[in-house]
């Protein structure tokens, strides 16, 4: 058997819409790849990009941040909060020669399991093929592997 | 502001008046029409109903050369048909990037490549209405219309079905309602003012064509229009050239004339009627062009409803 | 290295978690692996929620002296209220148990065992770094006052209004109409009893009038609402009637003298008149007549003022002046209704320019006996009776154009109109359908009824209402064209008369309310219920509650059960006294604050001031959600969340990741997968 590269990814869901997609997931029963790992915070707004670098630094591959719905936040408005912080945090990823499709960010409603498992799957496929992330690399080079802004603008997150 | 020119093939013979009428009225407007150079037919609706993919060429050849030769890339069609053509070939190219590439492939045979999106098609009812406005068009009225009854029809293809995004309602438009009221006539509502004129039926099945001819002609008489007024050259062709059949297959006998909007434009603006190509037309429009008054009727006082009847609904506000 | 001792317990959940994951081996691994990281003690139990596994924990926290556990078994939001008391039974404070997914988000959702056992032990260890840095906390509690504020006086308010007054608690209730009543103060008959609207209506409305625990406040608004549950503070504008209500008699004299006709837009739905000095109806509660002052020959011109001439009691004051009010009030209940979905944005319906094509409001109008037709059913001419109706359902609803939704209550009330129809002009009816959706009590037999009596029934939705008569018997009608798609034929039916069904929607101001009052709403416009399922009438926001129509389209009998439903949730508050909130919050570190003020703009429930003598932020805690976003966003990282820190959350990412174990590296070796 070859030794197929499996990314570790850390999930950051919120507690209201993302987390219980997630529980709705499982009481489906709907299978999705084992690489994820999540953490739950009350609101999507709380993520704070010191986390995502932290979960970088410290061995996963990739990070998903998950939250409400925009116009659905349980807190109202705190996920265009977390929209703003990432894409923000996209470009100084790409800046230190991070590939953007490391970090992604869903909108999932609490009804929404089967989508949120797709696009875990979507996403470990996805990180699986940029391979592993060499952190070390990546911070001692930093600008030198530096991702043009241009590729990283006008990417949009589907409401 | 210069706009590329397509004419399309009805404008160069049966249609010739509304080209001489656009032609005339454009620089007053301040519009610049400069013909797009070695057009071809748009295909009208016969041959995409034959081969897609060759119809799709067959435009896209036109946008690429408006797109090469005006680099703004503003184009003009007044035929309601061409417009649709042009406008959907463009928007089917951006959707599907197969397509795109396989046009481009046969535009590629004759030095020619079309990037989806850099062509924009508007009619030519659409860029006086919006690009020139109302209220400029007013300024330029020195001989109002007074007390010409006009209806105005849009046939079906300016309104439907709608890219990009709605030019005026898909049912009951009002945009030449409004130009009309802007020259000064008086403007015949007429429900069926946004229904098919029948369009090639007259060369597939005749008797289809005329009933849906006769039911317009019908329902502008029942308003007392002096004239239908429209903006696509096939409506008018089988408005006007086949009145007499209707007339013949029916037993009928309507007798009324059918103009462009650019015709009743140039006319308001104090052109002279050799000018606009007004005297070619099958059903001689003099008879209501006499009706034209020199000043305007005076307002009748609107009858006080009797004291029973209900009110109807306001049409501004909340309903 | 921690000092404090903590207990793991796995759950096997029968063998919802045990068959996948090898809960024994991750129970002994805990044991081992991580006793460093203070684990003292670590079991698998069958099912940890019953009562013997709690009392596992319970009788451990006591002999063992345990200061923190984490149960691994399933959601937290089934749970966690279960352990969390359990510890507490034991003496220790329940926010120093964390409760971590193994279920939901391993063993249900992954096959592979050995992957499935190494993701529980990850998880394991996330949960062992982040608890031993919980703090105990104390729920904060919040004084309920006793009074409620109920906004909208349809009959989901009214009916909220009477249980809580009639319990001995005083309401405000709040109606920007003249008159409460709502909207079914305007129908003429309610179906299926085809009981008289107004008879069932009005004396409610007259018991909410004279109740001594009601504070009515109609022709008035909310402006703004401030404070958090149990202790709000609303600004209500009581808009000057002009019209001295300790004088006035409701005699109606000023009515009758007004010169000014004006096309009563609200009430009569456009199809009647009223004066400029008006009551919105005979029954109106109060009685006391407003001036509308845009169309008022006084206001506009400075003459006339026959009203003020004639009144006996000299009660018009054109000199009164809004009054704004402050209120003090511990809940609040929304139920401001609907909006009558716009039908001339149909333009094929032709309403608006084909006269006799009335809407679904208009025609009750029309029907209502003390109506502008007197309850005859009339063409616009208001004096030819028709021969034939015909009634299109679905206007503006289920329809990807306009509403997607739909409406619940057009299809019977559609039927209700043909049976009117039927009954008092004998006419031809006509009902153009898509499905008839007669679900409730009674409401089947009410169809079967209408058939009966000779309605005919088209499936098809109607594609054109046209005055252009193009056969023999269509001239001077109303043709409406429709496939009847149970014989699959185009058809072509003359009427005298249309009546659109048109939908509900929801009012045109329903997101600035929403804003207003800290609450969501759909992206149609709809209020946000805490769950669709299981808690219809609570909102996301404590305090706040929502009944009737403005929660969702829905019949009388519904409105009245949410608006009785939502009382029911004020009064246990208000019998409580006071609420516990979650201590779930965030709090400033006044010494690392350096007042950039950064965190300020960013509280959706203005929970954040500036204190200007201290130069700091400031957080309410009671008006703190615990969102976290102020957290995150502040730059010298002094605001800390209770049970959310960054330190937690940090601990928690390094358990997850393995660092914290020997040999942890999250990634699966090859040893560890089964094989294919």
């Amino acid at each position: 058997m070859t030794e197929q590269f499996e990314p570790l990814i850390i999930g950051f869901t919120c507690n209201w819409c993302s987390y219980r997609a997630a529980d709705l997931a499982g009481t489906s029963r709907k299978q999705y790849p084992p690489n994820i790992r999540l953490i739950r915070l009350m609101c999507s707004g709380r993520l704070s990009p010191e986390f995502v670098l932290k979960a970088l630094q410290g061995g996963a591959d990739g990070v998903m941040i998950t939250g409400c719905h925009p116009g659905e936040c349980h807190y109202l408005e705190q996920n265009f909060k977390a929209l703003r912080r990432f894409a923000l945090l996209k470009r100084v990823l790409a800046q230190m020669g991070i590939e953007p499709e490391r970090v992604r960010l869903v909108w999932a409603s609490a009804a929404e399991g089967v989508h949120l498992a797709q696009e875990i799957t979507d996403m470990v496929e996805a990180v699986r093929a940029l391979g592993p992330l060499d952190w070390a690399g990546v911070a001692s080079n930093g600008s030198a592997h530096a991702i043009p802004a241009a590729e990283i603008v006008g990417e949009e997150v589907s409401a | 502001m210069k706009y590329g020119y397509y004419p399309g093939c009805s404008l160069e013979r049966n249609a010739k008046a509304y080209h001489q009428s656009a032609m005339a009225v454009a620089p007053l407007l301040g519009l610049e029409f400069v013909e797009v150079e070695d057009w071809n037919c748009c295909g009208a609706t016969e041959v995409i109903a034959v081969d897609q993919m060759a119809a799709y060429a067959l435009i896209a050849r036109n946008l690429a050369l408006a797109a090469e030769q005006n680099g703004n890339g503003h184009l003009v069609a007044p035929c309601s048909a061409c417009f649709l053509n042009l406008s959907k070939a463009d928007h089917y190219m951006i959707e599907s990037p197969e397509l795109a590439e396989k046009v481009n492939t046969a535009l590629a045979a004759g030095d020619l490549h079309y990037e989806p999106g850099t062509v924009k098609t508007s009619h030519l009812l659409q860029v006086i209405t919006e690009a020139v406005g109302l209220e400029a068009i007013a300024e330029k009225v020195t001989k109002p219309l007074y007390g010409l009854r006009v209806a105005p029809y849009y046939g079906c293809l300016i309104v439907r079905p709608g890219f990009e995004k709605k030019y005026d309602d898909y049912e009951y438009p009002t945009v030449l309602d409004d130009l009309m009221k802007t020259l000064g006539s008086e403007v015949v509502d007429f429900p069926l003012k946004a229904h098919c004129c029948g369009g090639h039926m007259t060369q597939i099945s005749e008797p289809v064509a005329m009933e849906l001819i006769r039911r317009l002609l019908h329902n502008a008489a029942e308003y007392e229009a002096d004239l239908i007024v429209t903006l696509c050259p096939m409506c008018q062709f089988n408005l006007d050239a086949f009145q007499d059949n209707v007339n013949k297959y029916f037993g009928t006998d309507y007798h009324i004339p059918i103009l462009y909007f650019t015709q009743l434009m140039g006319l308001a603006f104090g052109l002279s009627p050799d000018e606009l190509g007004i005297g070619t037309e099958f059903v001689s429009a003099r008879p209501a062009l006499d009706k034209i008054l020199s000043e305007a009727p005076t307002k009748e006082k609107p009858k006080r409803p009797p004291k029973e009847a209900l009110p109807m609904p306001s049409l501004g506000g909340e309903g | 290295m921690t000092e404090e001792r903590i207990g793991v317990y796995v759950c096997h959940c029968g063998s919802n978690i045990a068959g996948v994951v090898d809960v024994e081996g991750v129970a002994e691994w805990a044991r081992e692996a991580l006793k460093d990281r203070g684990v003292v003690i670590a079991r698998d139990n069958k099912f940890m929620c019953s009562t013997l596994g709690q009392e596992l924990i319970e009788n451990d926290i006591e002999k063992e002296g345990l200061t923190r556990v984490v149960v691994a078994a399933c959601s937290p939001h089934l749970h966690e209220g279960t352990f969390r008391t359990a510890c507490q039974r034991a003496g220790l404070n329940p926010y120093l148990c964390e409760l971590v997914s193994i279920r939901e988000h391993v063993s249900w959702v992954h096959k592979d065992k050995a992957v499935a056992t190494q993701k529980a032990k990850a998880i394991i260890s996330g949960g062992v770094e982040r608890v031993a840095l919980h703090e105990p906390l104390e729920p904060l509690h919040v004084p309920i006052h006793s009074s409620t504020l109920i906004v909208g006086g349809g009959i989901a308010g009214i009916q909220a209004a009477l249980e809580i007054a009639d319990s001995g608690y005083p309401v405000y209730l709040v109606e920007r109409e003249p008159s409460i009543g709502g909207h079914m103060a305007q129908f003429d008959k309610t179906f299926p009893t085809l009981d008289c609207a107004a008879c069932i209506l009005t004396p409610k409305m007259a018991t909410v009038g004279s109740h001594p625990n009601i504070n009515l406040l109609t022709w008035s608004e909310v402006e703004q609402v401030d404070g958090y549950v149990g202790n709000f503070t609303v600004t209500i504008r009581k808009k000057a009637r002009y019209v001295n209500t300790d004088l006035c008699t409701g005699c109606g004299i000023c009515e009758e003298k007004c010169p000014k006709k004006v096309v009563d837009e609200v009430f009569e739905a456009g199809l009647g008149y009223r004066k400029a000095v008006y009551t919105p109806f005979p029954q109106a509660v109060p009685k006391y007549p407003v001036i509308d002052v845009d169309n008022c020959t006084y206001f506009e011109k400075g003459t006339c003022k026959a009203c003020e001439k004639f009144c006996p009691t000299g009660a018009i004051d054109f000199e009164q002046e809004d009054e704004v009010i402050q209120v003090e009030v511990g809940n609040i209940i929304l139920a401001t209704g609907f909006d009558l979905f716009d039908a001339r944005r149909i333009s094929q319906y032709g309403y608006g320019r084909l006269a006799n094509v009335f809407t679904s409001l208009e025609f009750e109008r029309m029907c209502n006996a003390a109506g502008p037709t007197n309850g005859e059913i009339v063409l616009r001419d208001g004096v030819t009776k028709p021969e034939s109706v015909a009634i299109i359902h679905c206007v503006g609803s289920r329809d990807k154009n306009y509403n997607n939704y739909c409406s619940v209550i057009c299809c019977m009330a559609s039927l209700k109109f043909a049976h009117l129809v039927e009954e008092r002009t004998g006419a031809e009816v006509y009902n153009f359908y898509i499905d008839m959706r007669t679900a409730f009590k009674d409401y089947d037999e009410f169809y079967q009824r209408v058939l009966e009596e000779g309605a005919h029934f088209v499936r098809g939705r109607v594609a054109e209402v046209t005055d252009a008569a193009r056969m023999p018997g269509e001239e001077g009608k109303l043709i409406v064209q429709a496939e009847d798609t149970l014989i699959g034929k185009q058809r072509r039916i003359p009427v005298d008369m249309v009546v659109l069904a048109a939908g509900l929607e929801p009012r045109h101001d329903s997101k600035e309310v929403a804003h207003k009052f800290g609450i969501s709403c759909s992206a149609n416009g709809w209020f946000i219920e805490k769950h669709p399922k299981l808690d219809p009438v609570a909102t996301m926001t404590e305090g706040i509650f929502i009944a009737g129509v403005a929660q969702g389209p829905k019949d009388i009998p519904a409105s009245v059960a949410q608006g009785a439903a939502a009382s029911a949730r004020v009064l246990g508050r208000i019998q409580q006294g006071e609420i516990a909130l979650e201590p779930v919050r965030a709090s400033v570190i006044e010494e690392r604050c350096s007042g950039c003020r950064i965190c300020n703009n960013l509280c959706p429930f203005n929970a954040i001031s500036f204190d200007e003598e201290k130069k700091v932020s400031v957080i309410n805690a009671a008006l703190c959600q615990g969102c976290g976003t102020c957290v995150a966003a502040c730059p010298s990282n002094a605001i800390t969340g209770t049970q959310f820190s960054n330190e937690q959350v940090l601990a928690q990412l390094n358990g997850l990741l393995m660092l914290n174990v020997a040999n942890g590296h999250g990634a699966v070796t090859e040893a560890e997968r089964v094989p294919a």
